[in-house]
């Protein structure tokens, strides 16, 4: 298990980045997974009949990916004990191509008595935050 | 047009979900994890869990089922079709692991209006095995008004 010594961070450190292809097919299997069956990801048709401009992946698939960047660092998915973000903008995801999610992760707030750091984690598609106030509080 | 006066409304229990192994590992699949605890039930164990834990996110299954008697609630009454997800959040106390017995306890903590929109919060305080407090899910929907 990874160790990391709170002491030897700072405050706005980047501790890594990830992409996540999120193609039709991730959304079929995060429907599955998850019981989220909103056609909306998974239907063109309905989803331009209620005004969007296509497919889109399920706010909670981001919210999910994104986080890995935090577990990749600490190692553990049990030490994530506060996750929270605000879903700001649609990832539309192409039937071809799909959608390119780029996560960075860097550390936003250090609790030396907690033995806790808040990860700040931004989430771009196509040039647009997708994640609004992505944090994570990991206990070391 | 939903209504301010179901803020603090509190809803029974929901079914008890059992969490299995398999049910971790595609849903981790899904996520796009990579991590063994979330797979591989040795590394788990060497890890001090009982069995697999399930990605942080994963409490979203047990919301859902506490979600739906809220929004069939007519004393409630949130149109569906005119529902965005707003936030989301997962407070844990310690994470989700195959075997677990869960059930979901929600209740609506806030509600706010402004102009036609609505923004309801609602808390579901998920349990093991009957009464542990494992996570509490926190849900913000908008509900947008009508023209």
């Amino acid at each position: 298990m990874t160790h990391i010594d709170i002491a030897g961070l700072e405050v706005g450190q980047e501790i890594g980045s990830r992409d996540f292809l999120l193609t039709r097919d991730s959304l079929v299997k995060y429907a599955a997974a998850s019981g989220d069956f909103n056609p909306i990801h998974y239907r063109d048709d309905f989803a331009k009949s209620v005004g969007l401009d296509g497919v889109l992946a399920h706010g909670m698939l981001t919210m999910a990916v994104a986080v890995n960047v935090a577990i990749d660092w600490v190692g553990d998915p049990g030490k994530v004990i506060d996750y929270g973000v605000r879903f700001t903008k649609p990832v539309y995801v192409d039937a071809s191509v799909g959608a390119v999610v780029r996560v960075v992760g860097k550390i936003g707030l250090i609790d030396p008595e907690a033995n806790t750091v808040r990860v700040d984690l931004t989430a771009t598609f196509d040039d647009n935050a997708v994640l609004g106030k992505a944090q994570a509080v990991v206990r070391l | 047009m939903v209504n301010p006066q179901s803020q603090g409304k509190k809803y029974p229990a929901t079914e008890p979900y059992l969490v299995g192994r398999e049910k971790i590992r595609e849903f981790a699949k899904a996520v796009q994890s990579v991590n063994p605890l979330n797979f591989d039930v040795f590394a788990a164990q060497a890890a001090g869990y009982a069995d697999v834990i399930a990605p942080p996110t994963f409490a979203v299954f047990i919301q859902e089922h506490s979600l739906g008697p809220v929004l069939a609630d007519p004393d409630v009454d949130i149109d569906f079709s005119r529902v965005v997800h707003g936030d989301q959040r997962f407070v844990h106390k310690r994470p989700i692991v195959a075997g677990d017995e869960l059930t979901g306890v929600l209740e609506i903590a806030s509600i706010k209006t402004l102009g036609a929109h609505a923004m309801v919060t609602m808390n579901t305080d998920i349990f093991a095995n009957g009464d542990e407090l494992v996570c509490t899910a926190i849900s913000t929907l908008v509900v947008r008004g009508g023209e």
